[in-house]
């Protein structure tokens, strides 16, 4: 479903991926990790077209068409959906009104036909369930006053009525506390489908015992440098990042374990 | 008629949805302003001795302003002089045979009627809007008056008011803004042609929105608007007042004035959408519009609630206040005002506290985009004797994009130790993360944008009736578009 390819992009005048390459297929969820700053949250903003990077070199093909060319708002309409690390406020847009907006944007752009308030919250109400959110959040502004945990499981909900094809998830877990993190992360493995794959951006090791990898990749200073199955990141709790950069600067290749 | 003649005056006229003209022959006074023109201007309107002789006073208060220092010159606006003796001061449609329906209506104005979206017909019943619509300086066409007047309510053309009730005129016309107020409520005072007139019975609560639309239409026409609404003890009422005008290349000069009363108990409503022709987009052409607009809470607990969305006009000069005098009464503002391109607003409105436990609140959305300038300009005022007087203000700017800019500058005069003021302010821009979050949702920049906008303003369009509030909002759409690149 998505290929990336030798993918080095420059931001605020540096170079944070510097040749990436990973391949991710429907059904699959893989988890990208790393230390601050080594260019997880830039990769999952990237594959969502945010306007302060340069790609400087490479590919990433979605469904063979070629993602980097298409606006963002083209790649939401084709199923790509990224949850915010830090969810954006937009005071006095009523919360419901924007993700109906958003919902009919995509079934517009789908040949479908837009849905009317009626269906619009039933179907709502349902995943509001699945996700243990307060109903009082659809009627206040987008994020306005939500707290950060309120924030985040807003950013789940939304991705559950969106239903994308390819979900990324940009450091959901950080600022949840235990509860909320295993409601969300409940609410993203429900929407696990052979026909959607999921890429989970994560500091901690913690997020995926609840939402568990197909494959794990780590990423230092803009390379993925040791990728594996959902053992690696328990080895990575265990012994640190400065394991594989120390293992790096040994020389060890990069590359699927 | 105008034919474009150059591309860029195409270029306006396509952007500019309402910018057409229509053909229908006017009767048209000689350029320039004398007491000729004033005398000619009464006369042809039949009026009353006490008319002319209030218009004649105004005339020469007039002259002498202008001898004397002219315009005002406080303002945060910048434009060419205007020459007043340019100005063709008297227009109308020529008279025709009184009609018996709307299908005696002149055809053509019917269509512009129609293009404006103003169906002068049963659909106005249905959706409970009683229109005096006001054609260049004449009104044309009254409906509903029958069914208003079974309940005591007057709702005419402001010349009608002069020939059949001339006592309320008399008694009522410039008690809120006299002849002798401001430069451009003193030229109107002189010159205006024509507006709306409304009354009110005690205890009687008006049972349809009342509204009128204004139309600039003749060449060169200075449009001098005179609206009076006064509602009697008790009564309620709420009045609609939405713009549209041709596009023009020259600039076209408005100067209305606005006078509501409220006596005990009494809430009057004036909503206004106001989209004129703002200029091109390097800041040709477009309307002056210096509007004198205030209200009198004249009895107790009256109420007295100004809103408007101001998204049109080259230049908008215009502070709709309350003067509450009676104890308990209550002033409001709610105000959206959008400058895109070239526009420059400076508005707000003005809050004069006289009477005990009197309350006034204030919001200003202010929102610049291109090289847009917008300005609030507020003034609180709390007399001696107003014990327990009460304000709130809160103003708040949107800049879309870094060319354009917002100023505020609130006026505070409290002379009561018991008042009670409080301003809030805000500045902000709106930012690239914004419209990237809801881009990753599948909005365009340009849905995104109206969607910041519409939250920013809502408010005040809360306040609006609904039908008008769609309008707004369609309104800010239109004059936001291409501001985001």
């Amino acid at each position: 479903m998505l290929t990336i390819t030798n993918l080095h992009v420059r931001g605020g005048n540096r170079e944070i991926l510097r040749g990436i390459n990973l391949s991710i297929d429907a059904g699959e969820v893989h988890a990208i990790m790393g230390p601050n700053g080594s260019g997880k949250s830039t990769l999952a903003r990237v594959l969502a077209g945010h306007p302060e990077y340069e790609v400087t070199q490479g590919t990433v093909l979605y469904d063979g068409r070629d993602l980097l060319a298409m606006d963002p708002e083209s790649r939401a309409r084709e199923g790509v959906f990224m949850a915010f690390q830090y969810p954006v406020e937009i005071p006095g847009v009523n919360n419901a009104y924007f993700l109906k907006a958003a919902l009919n944007a995509l079934r517009k752009h789908r040949g479908l036909e837009e849905l009317d308030a009626m269906e619009f919250m039933s179907l709502v109400r349902a995943r509001m369930q699945m996700l243990d959110m307060d109903e009082t959040l659809l009627t206040r502004p987008v994020n306005e006053g939500f707290s950060g945990g309120e924030k985040k499981r807003n950013e789940i909900f939304q991705m559950a009525v969106l239903e994308p094809r390819l979900a990324i998830l940009d450091e959901t877990d950080s600022g949840l506390d235990i509860d909320a993190l295993k409601i969300v992360a409940a609410g993203v493995t429900a929407m696990r489908t052979p026909q959607r794959a999921i890429l989970v951006v994560t500091h901690y090791q913690r997020l995926l015992n609840y939402i568990v990898p197909d494959f794990v990749h780590v990423l230092t200073d803009g390379r993925i440098v040791r990728s594996g199955g959902k053992e690696l990141a328990l080895e990575l709790e265990e012994k640190g990042y400065g394991w594989l950069e120390a293992d790096q600067v040994a020389g060890a290749p990069a590359g699927k374990a | 008629m105008p034919t474009p003649s150059n591309p860029l005056e195409d270029l306006a006229q396509r952007e500019y949805r309402w910018g057409f003209v229509t053909d229908i022959e006017s009767d048209v006074a000689p350029r320039g302003l004398s007491e000729d023109i004033v005398r000619l201007i009464s006369t042809k309107k039949n009026e009353p001795e006490f008319m002319l002789e209030w218009r004649l006073k105004a005339l020469r208060h007039w002259q002498k302003l202008a001898k004397r220092e002219g315009e005002p010159k406080w303002a945060n606006v910048h434009h060419p002089p205007i020459d007043y003796q340019d100005i063709i001061y008297y227009s109308a449609p020529k008279p025709k045979k009184k009609l018996e329906s709307l299908d005696e209506v002149d055809p053509e104005l019917r269509a512009t009627f129609e293009k404006l979206g103003i169906p002068l017909d049963e659909q106005k019943l249905l959706s409970g809007v009683a229109v005096d619509a006001v054609f260049d300086s004449v009104s044309v066409a009254t409906t509903f008056k029958e069914k208003l007047a079974e309940l005591g309510i007057i709702f005419c053309s402001f010349s009608e008011a002069v020939q059949s009730h001339p006592q309320l005129v008399r008694k009522y016309l410039g008690s809120v803004v006299p002849y002798s107020d401001n430069f451009f409520a003193t030229l109107n005072s002189a010159v205006f042609s024509d507006g709306s007139f409304a009354y009110i019975p005690k205890g009687v609560r008006c049972p349809m929105e009342l509204s009128t639309y204004f139309r600039i239409n003749a060449k060169d026409t200075g449009q001098f608007e005179r609206t009076l609404i006064v509602a009697e003890e008790g009564a309620y009422v709420s009045y609609l007042e939405g713009c549209t005008a041709p596009m023009r290349d020259e600039n076209q000069l408005h100067a209305a004035v606005v006078e509501l009363i409220a006596l005990d108990n009494a809430t009057v409503k004036y909503s206004t959408v106001q989209n004129w022709y703002p200029g091109d987009k390097e800041g040709k052409g477009g309307i002056y519009n210096f509007v004198t607009k205030r209200g009198k809470c004249l009895g107790v607990k009256s109420k007295i609630t100004w809103t408007q969305v101001e998204t049109g006009s080259a230049i908008t000069w215009k502070y709709p206040g309350c003067i509450l005098q009676g104890d308990n009464s209550v002033g409001e503002f709610y105000s959206v005002a959008t400058t895109n391109n070239y526009q420059q607003a400076d508005t707000g409105t003005k809050m004069i506290h006289l009477g005990k436990n009197t309350k006034s609140t204030i919001v200003s959305k202010g929102i610049s985009a291109g090289h847009g300038q917008n300005t609030y300009r507020g003034l609180v005022k709390i007399a001696k004797q107003a014990r327990g007087a009460r304000n709130y203000s809160q103003c708040d700017s949107l800049l879309i994009g870094d060319r354009c800019g917002a100023h505020t500058f609130p006026y505070l005069e409290i002379k009561n130790t018991t008042a009670k003021v409080e301003h809030e302010a805000s500045t902000s821009k709106i930012g690239e993360d914004q419209i990237f979050y809801c881009r990753q949702r599948g909005l365009s920049s340009e849905d995104a944008v109206n969607l910041i906008v519409s939250g920013f303003c809502r408010e005040v369009f809360r306040q609006l009736p609904m039908e008008f509030a769609v309008e707004a909002q369609k309104l800010l759409s239109v004059t936001l578009e291409g501001s985001v690149g």
